[in-house]
C-alpha cells in the first residue's frame, strides 16, 4: 500500500506528469477551480453555478443531455460511415452488411438510430422545460432564439438521415416530405403563385433538395452530404454560440 | 415541480453558490452513464427497423413520414399541402422564435411557476399538446390511403367512401373568417384591457394573430370533422 502512494507521489512528481496536469488533486478550494478552468472540456462551466441550478428537477439535465447525445451521435455516425457509401446500388447492402456481419455493426447502426430519435425528444423537452421556467425572458431572449434554430436543425439532421438506408421506409417518407417542399408558395411546382417566377418541376425547390425530379442516386448523395457534413456543422457551430450565450446571459436561469 | 412558495424561498438563498466540480459535473457524468447504458440496452433488445430495398414502383401504404412530422402529415387531412406543410411550420416557427420578443411579463423567470404566467404557460402547453397528440394520431390511427383506425382495429382496404364533402360560399366563408379574425382581434382588447395595453398595440397583434391562428386550425379541423367543410375561402390561386 504505502509502495503504491510512494510511486503515485514519484509519477504525480515528474515533469512530465506536471506539464500535463497543471494542478494537484488534493481537495481544495484552488484545486476545485482549477479543476474547472484548466481542463478544456469542463471549461464551458463556470467555476461556480448557483445552487438551484445544479438541482437535478430544474434543468432535468435535459440541454445537457440533447448535447451528449449529439456527441455520441456524431462518434457513431463516423463509425458507421467506414461501413457506409452512398451509392444507390450498395447502400442497402452497406445496412445488410452492418446487421449481419459487421462485428457489433448491429448495435452500431441501431443505436445511432435509436440515439437520433432520443434526440428530438430530449431537445424537444428541453425547449419545454426551458419554457416553464421562464427562461426566455430578457436577457435571454436571443438565446431562445438560437434554440429554435437548432431544434429545426435537430429535426433535419434527423430528416435527412432517415433515407440513407435506401429501403422502402425511408425512401417514401422522404418523398412525403419532399412532396410538401413542392408544395411551396412561388418556389415548388405545385404551390400557390409558381408560375409568377415561372416555378417547374425541375427548377422548384424540391428539385434543389432532392438534385433531380424524383427520388434517386443524387437525393441519396445530397442527403448524405447534408447529414454527415452540412447540417452537423452548422448545428455544432450554433451550440458553440448557445452554450457561450448561456454564460454571457449571466449563466444558468434562477431566481430574479 | 417546484411551487410557487418554494420559488420564493429559493429566491432568498439566490446567492448561495457551489462548485461545479464536483457538484455539477458529477451529475452530468452519471446522466451521461445513465443515458449511454439505456441506449445501448434498448438498442440490445429493440432493433433499428430496416424494410425491403428501396422500389419507387411500389408505393408503401400508407406511406409516412418520420414520426416527429406527422403532425403535419395529419393536418395534410385538413388543409392542402401548401398550408399544412409550409404555412404552418413556418408560422409554428416564427411563433417560437418571437416568444421573447412579445411575452413581456417579467414575472417567472427562473422557476416553474403556473401562477404568474397563466395566459403564456397555457397557451404554449396547449400547442406542444397539440402537437403530439397530431402525432401519435398520425403514428398509431392512421393505415392505409391515411384512413382512421383506432389503434385496436387491423387495418383494411375495404372501408366506407367518405362522404362527399362540400366548401363554404365564398358568401359565407369570407364574412365568417372576417368576424372570426376582426372579433377574435377586438374582443380581448376590450375584455382584458389591461392585459392589451400591457403588451402594446404590435406586440398585441403579434400575439393575438398567433393565437387566432392556431384555434382556427383546430376549429377548421372541427369543421371537417363534423361538417366536411373542405374549404372556407376559395380564390383562382389558393383555397383555404
Ligand atoms: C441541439 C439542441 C440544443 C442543445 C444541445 C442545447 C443545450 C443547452 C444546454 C446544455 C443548456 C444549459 C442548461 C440546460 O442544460 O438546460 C441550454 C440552455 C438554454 N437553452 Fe438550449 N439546447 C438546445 C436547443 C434549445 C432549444 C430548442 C431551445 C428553445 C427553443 C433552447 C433554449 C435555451 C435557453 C433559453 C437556455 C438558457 C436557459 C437558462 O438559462 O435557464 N435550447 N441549452
Amino acid at each position: 500500500m504505502n509502495l503504491i502512494l510512494f510511486l503515485i507521489r514519484k509519477l504525480t512528481e515528474t515533469e512530465v506528469w506536471k506539464s500535463v496536469f497543471r494542478h494537484g488533486y488534493t481537495d481544495t478550494p484552488r484545486n476545485r477551480a482549477l479543476q474547472t478552468i484548466s481542463n478544456v472540456w469542463l471549461h464551458l462551466h463556470p467555476v461556480k453555478v448557483p445552487k438551484h441550478a445544479v438541482k437535478i428537477r430544474y434543468t432535468w439535465c435535459l440541454g445537457g443531455l440533447t448535447f451528449f447525445i449529439f456527441l455520441y451521435l456524431t462518434v457513431t455516425g463516423v463509425l458507421l460511415m467506414f461501413y457506409y457509401v452512398p451509392d444507390v446500388n450498395r447502400a442497402y447492402a452497406d445496412m445488410i452488411d452492418l446487421m449481419y456481419v459487421v462485428p457489433l455493426g448491429r448495435l452500431l447502426r441501431t443505436s445511432h438510430r435509436w440515439a437520433g430519435h432520443a434526440m428530438v425528444i430530449t431537445v424537444c423537452f428541453h425547449m419545454l422545460r426551458v419554457f416553464l421556467t421562464g427562461s426566455y425572458k430578457a436577457p435571454r431572449q436571443f438565446n431562445w432564439v438560437l434554440g429554435v434554430l437548432l431544434l429545426v436543425l435537430t429535426f433535419l439532421l434527423s430528416f435527412t438521415g432517415y433515407l440513407l438506408p435506401w429501403d422502402q421506409l425511408g425512401y417514401w417518407a422522404i418523398m412525403v416530405g419532399t412532396n410538401m417542399g413542392a408544395a411551396t408558395p412561388v418556389m415548388g411546382y405545385q404551390g400557390p403563385f409558381a408560375d409568377l417566377l415561372g416555378v417547374k418541376i425541375n427548377n422548384d425547390v424540391r428539385f434543389a433538395l432532392l438534385g433531380g425530379t424524383q427520388i434517386d442516386a443524387p437525393s441519396l448523395l445530397r442527403a448524405y452530404v447534408w447529414h454527415c457534413i452540412g447540417i452537423p456543422i452548422i448545428a455544432g457551430a450554433l451550440m458553440i454560440l448557445h452554450f457561450w450565450r448561456v454564460r454571457k446571459d449571466g449563466g444558468i436561469s434562477g431566481p430574479l | 415541480m417546484s411551487n410557487h412558495a418554494e420559488a420564493q424561498v429559493a429566491n432568498n438563498k439566490k446567492t448561495e453558490k457551489v462548485f461545479s466540480w464536483p457538484n455539477l459535473v458529477a451529475k452530468e457524468f452519471i446522466a451521461a452513464i445513465l443515458c449511454t447504458v439505456i441506449l445501448l440496452v434498448y438498442s440490445y433488445y429493440v432493433d433499428a427497423p430496416l424494410r425491403e430495398l428501396a422500389n419507387p414502383g411500389e408505393p408503401e401504404n400508407p406511406a409516412k413520414a418520420p414520426w416527429y412530422f406527422l403532425g403535419l402529415q395529419e393536418i395534410l387531412v385538413y388543409f392542402d399541402p401548401w398550408i399544412a406543410g409550409v404555412i404552418v411550420p413556418s408560422i409554428i416557427l416564427v411563433g417560437l422564435m418571437a416568444i421573447p420578443y412579445i411575452d413581456v411579463n417579467p414575472k417567472g423567470n427562473g422557476g416553474y411557476c403556473f401562477r404568474d404566467r397563466r395566459f403564456a404557460i397555457t397557451v404554449f402547453l396547449f400547442g406542444f399538446i397539440f402537437w403530439y397528440a397530431l402525432i401519435v394520431v398520425g403514428t398509431y390511427m392512421r393505415g392505409p390511403f391515411w384512413s382512421f383506425f383506432w389503434p385496436w382495429e387491423t387495418w383494411s382496404f375495404d372501408f366506407p367512401t367518405p362522404p362527399p364533402s362540400v366548401s363554404l360560399p365564398n358568401w359565407l366563408g369570407i364574412p365568417a373568417l372576417l368576424i372570426y379574425f376582426g372579433l377574435g382581434m377586438l374582443v380581448p382588447a376590450v375584455a382584458f384591457w389591461k392585459f392589451a395595453k400591457q403588451l402594446g398595440f404590435i406586440r398585441y397583434n403579434i400575439t393575438m394573430m398567433l393565437l387566432l391562428l392556431m384555434l382556427g386550425m383546430l376549429i377548421k379541423m372541427a369543421l371537417r370533422l363534423m361538417f366536411n367543410v373542405k374549404y372556407v375561402l376559395q380564390t383562382p390561386w389558393f383555397n383555404i
